[in-house]
C-alpha cells in the first residue's frame, strides 16, 4: 500500500554568522527511509522532535516533494498524481485544521462531500457511523472555531473518513488532548484498524497511543529509520526486561538468588523487591519466590516502552 | 463536472462565513468602493490643471482609467487574493489544501474569495460604461467584440501579475509588499496614457511586461487613433494573447513554486 525507496528531502538553512555573512547549509530532515507498509496494518511512526516524521508524511501525502529517492502510495506517486492520491487517503494533521473555522461543523462535513464527489448515500452511512462512535451528535451545529481541542479532533477524524480513504495518515492525533479526549479517539482507530479495510499510519509523541494501536513501530532519528519492527523485538533488541515486584510479610533473606532473574530493587526494609527477568518465566519465578520467603503481593510489570525509546534517542 | 461543483461549494462556504460577520461586511463592502472612486477622481483632478495629458483629452484618458479599472477591481476580486499565500506558506497552512483532490490555487483563490469587493466591480464597469458615452466611437463588429474581452484580457493580464508576485512566498518567504510595485503599481501605470511616462520607464512596464495592452493599446484600437509612439493601429486586438501569455507565465510560475513549497514543522 506504501512503499518508499530511499526517500530523501534536504532543507536549505541559512544561519546568520554576523552582521551580513550567512551562512548556507543543507540538512537531511529524511535520509534515505525506506519502508514497505501492507495494506490493513497500523503503522506508528516515532521518532523526537525534528526528527523527519512530519516531513515523511507531507511526502507521502504529496504536500512536499522528495529531494531524492521515490514513493508510491496506493501505487500512485504523491506529488505528480497528488489529487488522484488525495481521493484514496485520509490527513489528519493534530495540528492543522481541514475543518471551516466560522461553519457548523456539519457544513464541513456537507462541503468535503462535494469536494471529494462522494455519492450521498455513502457519505450519510460513513458520516451516521463517525456519529455514533464518536459522539458528535452534541456539537454538529457549533461553528468550529468555538468547539473544544477535543471535539474539534473528533471532527477532523470524521472529515478524514467520509470519502472512504485506503489509507488514513495521522500527525500526532491525540496531541494536546485531555485523558477522556485521548481515549475516544484511541478507541475509533482501534475499531477502525480492526475492520482492516484502513491502512493506518500515525506518528505520535504519546508512546501509549502506540502500545494501544500499533503492532508495527518505525523509529526515526535524525532523519533515519533506527527500528522497524514489533515493539516486542524492540523490547528484544535493546534488552529491556519484564520485572517481578513482590511485597513479602518478612525479609528478604540476604544473599537470597533466583536463578534466570536478577534483583534490581530492595525497598521498605527489604520489604519490598524487585526482580528483572531475564529468562525464566514469570509463573517459575513466582513459584521460587513463595517457596523461599512468604508474599503478601506481587505483581508482574511490563517493560516501559518510554524507557526503551528514551534509550534509542539518546543513542 | 463534479471538480466544478466541488468549487462551487468551496465559494458558498466562503459567502457563508463571510456572512457569519455581517455588519464589519457592510463596512468593508462600502469602504472598497472608496478605493475605485479614487482612481477616477485622480484622473478628474489631473484634468483640472490641464486639457489634454500625454496627447489625449479628458474622455480618451478616461477610457483608458475605466478599462483598467474594470479589468482590475475583476482580477483583485478574483484572484487578489493569492496574495495571502505568503500568510500560507508561512504559517505552513497550505498543506491543508494539498491533501485536497483539488487545484492548489483555484481552493486558495475560492476560500478567501472577498465579498467585499463585489461592489468594486460594478462601480468600475459603471465608469467604463460612461467612458464609452462620452466618447465618439465608430462601432464595428470586431470593436464590440474588444470592448467586451478588454476588461476580462485585463482580468487576466493583472491576475497573472497577481499569481507571480504572490509566488515569491515560496522561494522568498518574507516577500513582504515587493509583488505590489507590480500589481498596485501595474494597475496605477495602466490607468493613464502611456505617454505621459519616460522612455525607460515606458519601455519597461509598457512593453517589456506588457502593461501597454491592459487598456492604452485596447483604447486606441476602439478609438481608431493612430499610436503616437508607432505602434501599428489595430494593436489592441492582440490583448487577447498577451493576456494569454502572462496567463502561461503565471502557470509554469506557480507550478514550479508549489514544488519548492517547504511546510514549517508541526
Amino acid at each position: 500500500m506504501i512503499r518508499t525507496d530511499n526517500l530523501t528531502r534536504n532543507f536549505t538553512v541559512r544561519i546568520k554568522r554576523g552582521r551580513f555573512r550567512r551562512e548556507k547549509r543543507t540538512v537531511e530532515a529524511v535520509a534515505g527511509v525506506s519502508l514497505d507498509i501492507g495494506a490493513g496494518e497500523m503503522v506508528g511512526y516515532i521518532g523526537p522532535n525534528g526528527a523527519g516524521k512530519s516531513t515523511t508524511l507531507k511526502m507521502l501525502t504529496g504536500v512536499l516533494t522528495p529531494s531524492s529517492g521515490e514513493a508510491r502510495v496506493c501505487g500512485l506517486r504523491p506529488v505528480p498524481e497528488r489529487t488522484k492520491l488525495a481521493l484514496r487517503i485520509g490527513v489528519v494533521f493534530g495540528q492543522r485544521s481541514q475543518l471551516w473555522w466560522d461553519l457548523p461543523l456539519h457544513e464541513s462535513f456537507a462541503l468535503l462531500r462535494h469536494i471529494y464527489r462522494v455519492p450521498a448515500g455513502e457519505h450519510a452511512a460513513r458520516l451516521r457511523r463517525c456519529r455514533e462512535l464518536l459522539d458528535l451528535d452534541d456539537f454538529l451545529d457549533t461553528p468550529v472555531r468555538q468547539l473544544s481541542l477535543g471535539q474539534r479532533m473528533r471532527g477532523e477524524l470524521t472529515a478524514a473518513l467520509l470519502h472512504g480513504p485506503r489509507v488514513l495518515f495521522l500527525d500526532e492525533p491525540t496531541i494536546g488532548l485531555d485523558v477522556v479526549s485521548k481515549q475516544a479517539v484511541r478507541s475509533f482507530l482501534a475499531e477502525l484498524g480492526a475492520s482492516g479495510d484502513v491502512t493506518l499510519v500515525l506518528t505520535t509523541h504519546d508512546l501509549a497511543d502506540i502500545e494501544r494501536l500499533c503492532e508495527r513501530l518505525v523509529v526515526i532519528d535524525h532523519g533515519r529509520v533506527v527500528h522497524d519492527g514489533t515493539i516486542e523485538a524492540l523490547h528484544a533488541r535493546y534488552g529491556s526486561r519484564r520485572s517481578l515486584v513482590a511485597d513479602l510479610s518478612s525479609p528478604l533473606p540476604e544473599g537470597f538468588e533466583l536463578p534466570g532473574a536478577t534483583l534490581v530493587g530492595v525497598e521498605a526494609d527489604r520489604h519490598r523487591v524487585t526482580f528483572a527477568l531475564d529468562g525464566v518465566t514469570a509463573g517459575a519465578a513466582v513459584a521460587q519466590l513463595v517457596a523461599a520467603v512468604p508474599i503478601r503481593d506481587l505483581s508482574v510489570v511490563e517493560p516501559d516502552i518510554e524507557d526503551v525509546v528514551a534509550r534509542l534517542y539518546t543513542t | 463536472m463534479g471538480e466544478l461543483r466541488a468549487y462551487a461549494a468551496l465559494a458558498g462556504a466562503q459567502a457563508r462565513s463571510v456572512l457569519a460577520y455581517r455588519a464589519s461586511f457592510v463596512v468593508e463592502l462600502l469602504g472598497n468602493v472608496g478605493a475605485t472612486v479614487f482612481d477616477v477622481l485622480t484622473v478628474l483632478a489631473l484634468f483640472r490643471a490641464t486639457d489634454r495629458i500625454g496627447g489625449f483629452a479628458l474622455p480618451e484618458a478616461l477610457l483608458m482609467t475605466s478599462i483598467t479599472s474594470a479589468g482590475f477591481a475583476l482580477a483583485d476580486f478574483l484572484i487578489g487574493n493569492v496574495d495571502r499565500l505568503k500568510t500560507y506558506v508561512r504559517a505552513g497552512t497550505l498543506d491543508a489544501v494539498l491533501v485536497r483532490p483539488l487545484g492548489a490555487l483555484p481552493q486558495l483563490l475560492l476560500m478567501d474569495l472577498p465579498m467585499r469587493k463585489l461592489l468594486r466591480v460594478v462601480f468600475g464597469f459603471g465608469v467604463l460604461a460612461v467612458a464609452l458615452g462620452l466618447n465618439d466611437i465608430d462601432w464595428t463588429p470586431a470593436r464590440v467584440l474588444l470592448i467586451t474581452l478588454s476588461p476580462l484580457c485585463g482580468m487576466v493580464f493583472l491576475g497573472s501579475i497577481f499569481v507571480i508576485s504572490a509566488s515569491l512566498a515560496f522561494w522568498w518567504v518574507d516577500s513582504g509588499e515587493v509583488g505590489s510595485a507590480f500589481t498596485y503599481g501595474g494597475r496605477d501605470f495602466a490607468s493613464y496614457p502611456i505617454t505621459v511616462y519616460g522612455p525607460v520607464f515606458r519601455g519597461l512596464f509598457a512593453y517589456a511586461l506588457g502593461f501597454a495592452f491592459v487598456s492604452y493599446q485596447p483604447a486606441l484600437a476602439l478609438l481608431g487613433r493612430a499610436d503616437p509612439l508607432g505602434l501599428p493601429s489595430g494593436a489592441g486586438f492582440a490583448a487577447p494573447l498577451v493576456a494569454l501569455a502572462a496567463a502561461a507565465v503565471a502557470t509554469g510560475v506557480w507550478r514550479t513554486g508549489i514544488r519548492h513549497y517547504r511546510s514549517t514543522g508541526s
